[in-house]
């Protein structure tokens, strides 16, 4: 049987998948406030902590851990993509999705560009809040001066790099959604990986710091690169090379939603 | 042109064979009845024709197409409505419908017009913006049924559609499913374990038991292989039971073997195992069934067996199912070894699903 490009990737089927997710995401605005809850606590206390610039690569505080809580707020709403797996599944609503002439793949790359979607617009909410909190952007070009150009180039980079972080962890999401079948195994999982991806990550103070046998965890973690390269673009400091960044979770992005993709259609037939 | 032909389709669960060997034909057009107990496998079958399961062994096409190798040429052609309720109940009943029109390609216009037409069908037109969660159980079930009938299906799947609902709804969706049948010539594979709803509703039935097909026919024929009535007589024991200390159910035995000599009778036996059932004999005869009622009393007499009531029926579906398995479809959880593999099998599904 031959198969078509249109009948694989079905842009009508992705784009209706995404339309919902856009739907049920502002149709639910106590879930998209009670998502931004903890990472909005974590920046607004950890600011008020007396750190030296010196010990966070010369940097106010506040502009440290503002590009981490952004890392934090894609990382979480990302997972929480896998959820509505799962939710879908003790709803029903997967059966209407997978009794449905399209394929496998344009579902699940739907359902990855709906969750990208909502977690965008989280993570570039958490980047506003932080403003009044003191945040300032200073663009990319280290040392130089926060030039408006450089500014521009900053945040769109960013933007890029949040697509990257979102895909990187929705594709993880997805992949346990398929494997772990309740609601309650889930969140305990992902608890116990959320959590030390998290602070692995460099969010909320410098990988320098760690011990060595935990700085080499954290090179394996892909939102460390995520969180430095955010860091890069908004205040021009980091530690890796911003392509290493993107390589990095250009990499982490392709197998996770391959591996995703993988386990879904495994699990759902 | 039949569409639907399963030939020799099996399913097996760890071993289990939840279908066994099922092989059957649904002709174009024609509303097509799975009945039988929980558990019996119906679901499992359905799942597999609308490409939800594969089959382990056997084939089956559904349009012209195989269901396994041609999956998305059948999903384009079929309507499902499932058990379960599968709808999004965060977005409204048109939201949900608009969310599968576009996920079968229709265009704009083609969308706006069908969504209207199936909603005005089953009553909701004035619901359209409501959001799905604040709707009723019958409500909900409606929905899923214009649902599927929204891309105008060639075959339409239901699968218990009537179940946990009151009996108005369930008359209403009957009626709908008939009128989408006459008018939009759609063919209709419905399973079920209610009897009126497979008789009222199936031009042909196929009772399957334990994962077999164990007959196919119309409603009418299968009832025929019961005779043309039932009689239900009710004895009375009491005289003799006092004195030689035992109930009625000897008494009842002994009159359904007399009975089952008499030549205008198909079959005669005791009914039941509950507290007081057990003293009722039910005869299936043939011919016509009120002019047997004089010869059945004057046997019982003759006998000395005395009759306490009589009453006299058309067989139902029930009674082929009864003659056919030895057991009431809906009478279940009487304990034993074939309850037991019952429910293993249905917690198995449950746990697969």
């Amino acid at each position: 049987m031959k198969t078509r490009i249109a009948d694989v990737i079905n842009p009508s089927a992705i784009y209706t998948l995404w339309l919902r997710e856009t739907i049920r995401f502002f149709r639910l605005r106590s879930r998209v406030l009670g998502s931004l809850g903890m990472p909005l606590f974590f920046l607004a206390f950890l600011a008020l902590l007396p750190v030296e610039p010196s010990s966070v690569h010369g940097l106010r505080y506040i502009d440290f851990l503002a590009p981490g809580i952004i890392g934090m707020t894609l990382l979480f709403s990302s997972t929480f993509a896998g959820l509505s797996v799962i939710w879908d599944r003790e709803f029903g609503f997967l059966r209407e999705i997978m009794v449905a002439p399209v394929s496998r793949v344009s579902i699940i790359l739907g359902r990855i560009v709906g969750g990208m979607t909502t977690s965008m617009f989280q993570g570039i909410l958490m980047l506003l809040a932080a403003f009044p909190m003191g945040f300032r952007i200073r663009g990319l070009p280290s040392g130089g001066e926060a030039t408006t150009l450089a500014i521009l180039i900053g945040v769109l980079l960013s933007v890029l790099f949040m697509i990257l972080i979102s895909a990187t962890f929705i594709g993880m999401g997805v992949a346990f959604a398929s494997k772990l079948k309740d609601m309650s195994g889930y969140s305990l999982v992902m608890n116990f990986l959320v959590f030390p991806i998290f602070f692995l990550s460099g969010a909320l103070f410098p990988l320098d710091d760690f011990p060595r046998w935990m700085r080499m965890l954290a090179y394996a973690d892909p939102l460390t690169y995520g969180v430095d390269a955010l860091r890069r673009c908004l205040v021009g400091v980091g530690e890796f090379p911003l392509l290493l960044d993107f390589a990095a979770l250009a990499l982490s992005g392709a197998v996770t939603v391959w591996l995703g993709a993988y386990l879904f259609e495994r699990a759902e037939g | 042109m039949d569409a639907i032909v399963a030939e020799r389709l099996t399913k097996c669960f760890n071993g289990l064979k939840a279908v066994d060997s099922v092989t059957f034909r649904v002709r174009e057009g024609e509303i097509f009845g799975l009945l039988g107990p929980n558990g019996a496998g119906k679901t499992t079958l359905l799942k597999m024709l609308a490409t939800l399961l594969k089959p382990t062994s056997g084939s089956a096409r559904v349009c012209g197409y195989d269901v396994v190798s041609d999956a998305d040429e059948v999903r384009r052609r079929i309507g499902v409505v499932f058990q379960e309720p599968t709808l999004d109940i965060k977005l409204t009943a048109f939201e949900n419908l608009d969310f599968h029109a576009r996920m079968y390609g229709m265009g704009k216009e083609e969308r706006r017009r069908r969504i209207r037409e199936v909603l005005r069908l089953v009553g909701l037109e004035d619901k359209a913006d409501v959001l799905v969660e604040n709707f009723s159980g019958g409500m909900q079930r409606r929905l899923e049924i214009a649902r599927g009938l929204l891309h105008s299906p060639e075959v339409l799947f239901l699968d218990e559609p009537t179940l946990g609902l009151d009996v108005q709804t369930r008359k209403s969706i009957w009626e709908y499913i008939k009128e989408r049948n006459e008018e939009e010539g759609v063919t209709v594979v419905v399973t079920t374990h209610y009897m009126e709803e497979a008789e009222f509703l199936c031009d042909r039935v196929a009772i399957i038991d334990f994962g077999k097909v164990i007959a196919t026919g119309t409603p009418e024929s299968l009832k025929a292989s019961c005779g043309s009535a039932v009689i239900t007589i009710a004895v009375d024991g009491s005289a003799q039971s006092r004195s030689r200390n035992q109930d009625g159910v000897a008494e009842a035995e002994r009159l359904a073997a007399i009975l089952s000599e008499l030549e205008f009778v198909e079959e005669a036996g005791v009914r039941g195992c509950g507290r007081g059932r057990g003293s009722v004999v039910e005869v299936n005869v043939r011919g016509s069934g009120e002019t047997c009622i004089p010869e059945l009393v004057l046997a019982a007499a003759k006998a000395g067996i005395g009759i306490k009531s009589l009453s006299f029926r058309k067989p139902t579906l029930e009674d082929v199912f009864l003659k056919l398995t030895g057991r009431e479809i809906r009478d279940e959880g009487e304990g034993g070894f074939k309850d037991f593999v019952r429910w293993t099998h249905v917690l198995w599904h449950r746990r697969r699903r």
